[in-house]
């Protein structure tokens, strides 16, 4: 079961502004998905190894060699207020 | 009732690797360029995007992890550190968090827990407010830092002191330099260290509550923020209060800590396995390589220098610059029977303070090669010039670069060798000065240095030391 301050808890760590009724909503929610996921802990794992990853796969690397990066324009080009060359962004301090 | 406290601080060390692109993507890593010229879609973290981890950066982490004696782990996991903060535009850092790929290390007296790989961030300046983080109301982002590849060393808590978290961290420093996958320059940000800080009753076992000592970029800092912290928190328990966890920030220039985070927030990172990558399993040959790649390191060429005669400190001096090391065993090599232990006085002593006084002249760029000062100790030894003689030839190679056979021929420092000569001045020096020579016959000795320095001055220092006292003792009947 998840409780209301957890919810409220998360929201502040990512920075979410939530009313009251989408607080109440993602409780509820959030409590059925964990309640998922709980399931899993039925299954006995004695002895298995921790899976780290689905895919059949290792080792996927590539070598130190330099790829063209973007026009800065271009990575400029999204931003909501470039100044200087730079992302201006609002002071993370301001709205804490 | 009064209880002795003591020190316990552990370190967070992060290593910039010197790779030539990011640790996920292919974009140039690059110190003081223009802002934002070195990004792509991956380390802006544009939607659909894959990391994919730098081949290089994993062998550089893997000899880190050698040379601090680490255990090199068979699998390593990559995991999502989640923070939001502009300088990190995923939102989370991908970083290693529960399969790292080094782990139980030790070097010198310390232990080290693990070493992971991760990902830097990108560079936040804060404008208005004076620039301050707080009181600041807006942050220019640059993303050409971000993504650049770090390992991360985490210590076991077996420090005890500000001036020893110095001299550790120096032999780490000069560790991972010999190893060339970093610059560590901790002023341009490529080595960098926080501090965890507690007090506990001496003999106790227990960990107290600490604090983070955040990015300092020097270690003399370092040692001053952390010494006025352990004053600090053993203050706070003196006067009957509590240790706060917090996270600070300590001002060189006011020596002064500030607090920067509020502790509610900190420490909530939500880890879990980056979905994105696969794990890295390196090869027993990668394994092996990075091992047996490693060149004599700091801590075991002072081990081996002292061993041969050389005095710690000196053998500490030499060890932590491979050009002073090189240095010091050209002039083994050249001067045949050379002592060690006055060899490495004169590299890390005299030379050295000849260099400084000297335009603080670089080694490299020195006039005087290890042959010319093997040439010049070797006088000294063979008594053929005194010490002080030494010295001041020493100081004209440095400037002019001259031979040393050719500096004492041209100002005549040949010492006397002629013993029937310095007899005859050593007699003159006491009939010259009975005063003194009464004193010294009257048993007191210490007056003996007056005689000495008539005769060296009547000789202009060219006289060995040794001799005079004998000479003199000899005739004033000691």
């Amino acid at each position: 079961m998840i409780e209301r301050e957890q919810v409220l808890h998360v929201a502040r760590l990512s920075r979410l502004r939530l009313s009251d009724e989408e607080v109440d909503t993602l409780t509820g929610e959030l409590s059925s998905v964990l309640d998922h996921v709980d399931k899993l802990a039925e299954v006995d794992i004695e002895g298995v190894e921790p899976t780290s990853h689905v895919l059949p796969l290792e080792n996927v690397l590539r070598t130190d060699e330099p790829r063209p990066s973007l026009e800065r324009e271009v990575a400029l080009s999204q931003a909501p207020d470039p100044h200087d060359g730079a992302f201006r962004v609002p002071s993370p301090q301001a709205e804490a | 009732m009064s209880t002795e406290y003591e020190a316990v601080i552990g370190l967070e060390i992060h290593v910039q690797l010197s790779t030539r692109t990011k640790m996920f993507c292919g974009c140039e890593l690059s110190f003081g360029d223009e802002p934002n010229v070195h990004t792509c879609p991956v380390c802006l973290a544009l939607p659909g995007v894959l990391p994919v981890p730098n081949e290089k950066a994993v062998q550089y982490a893997l000899q880190i992890g050698a040379a601090l004696g680490c255990e090199l782990s068979p699998v390593s996991t990559f995991d999502r550190k989640n923070y939001f903060y502009p300088d990190n535009p995923k939102a989370y850092q991908i970083t290693q968090a529960t399969y790292p790929f080094a782990v139980n290390g030790r070097l010198g007296e310390v232990r080290i827990h693990h070493a992971h790989l991760e990902e830097d961030a990108a560079k936040t300046i804060h404008t208005g407010g004076g620039g301050r983080i707080s009181g600041s109301d807006a942050s220019e982002v640059d993303f050409n830092r971000g993504g650049t590849p770090l390992v991360e060393i985490v210590t076991e808590p077996d420090l005890r002191s500000g001036a020893q978290v110095r001299e550790w961290g120096q032999l780490l420093r000069a560790t991972i330099r010999q190893l060339g996958v970093s610059d560590v320059n901790m002023e341009e940000g490529s080595l960098r260290c926080d501090a965890n800080i507690s007090v506990r009753p001496v003999g106790s076992d227990e960990l107290g509550t600490k604090t983070e000592l955040k990015n300092m970029n020097s270690f003399r800092f370092i040692e001053r923020g952390i010494e006025a912290e352990v004053t600090r928190q053993k203050e706070v328990i003196a006067a009957g209060g509590e240790v706060e966890q917090e996270t600070l920030h300590f001002d060189p220039s006011t020596g002064e800590l500030h607090s920067l985070r509020s502790k509610e927030e900190a420490h909530d990172y939500r880890y879990l396995p980056e979905p994105d990558l696969v794990p890295v399993v390196p090869s027993p040959e990668t394994l092996e390589m990075a091992k047996s790649s490693l060149p004599e390191l700091p801590a075991a060429r002072a081990r081996r220098y002292e061993e041969i005669g050389v005095s710690g400190q000196a053998a500490l001096l030499l060890s932590f610059e491979v050009e002073w090391a090189e240095y010091f065993e050209g002039v083994l090599e050249a001067g045949t029977g050379i002592d060690p232990r006055v060899a490495a006085n004169w590299v890390t002593g005299e030379l050295a303070a000849e260099l400084r006084r000297q335009d603080d002249r670089p080694l490299a760029e020195s006039k005087v090669g290890p042959a010319a000062l093997a040439t010049l100790i070797n006088m000294v030894a063979e008594k053929k010039i005194s010490h002080g003689s030494g010295k001041s030839v020493l100081e004209e190679m440095v400037s002019s670069g001259a031979e040393p056979e050719s500096v004492v021929a041209e100002q005549g420092l040949e010492q006397i060798s002629d013993s029937g000569e310095l007899e005859r001045i050593v007699i003159q020096a006491i009939e010259d000065n009975p005063k003194p020579a009464e004193q010294v016959r009257s048993g007191n000795e210490k007056a003996i240095g007056a005689l000495v320095g008539a005769v060296m001055k009547a000789t202009q220092g060219r006289a060995d030391g040794g001799e005079v006292n004998r000479l003199l003792r000899q005739h004033l009947g000691l």
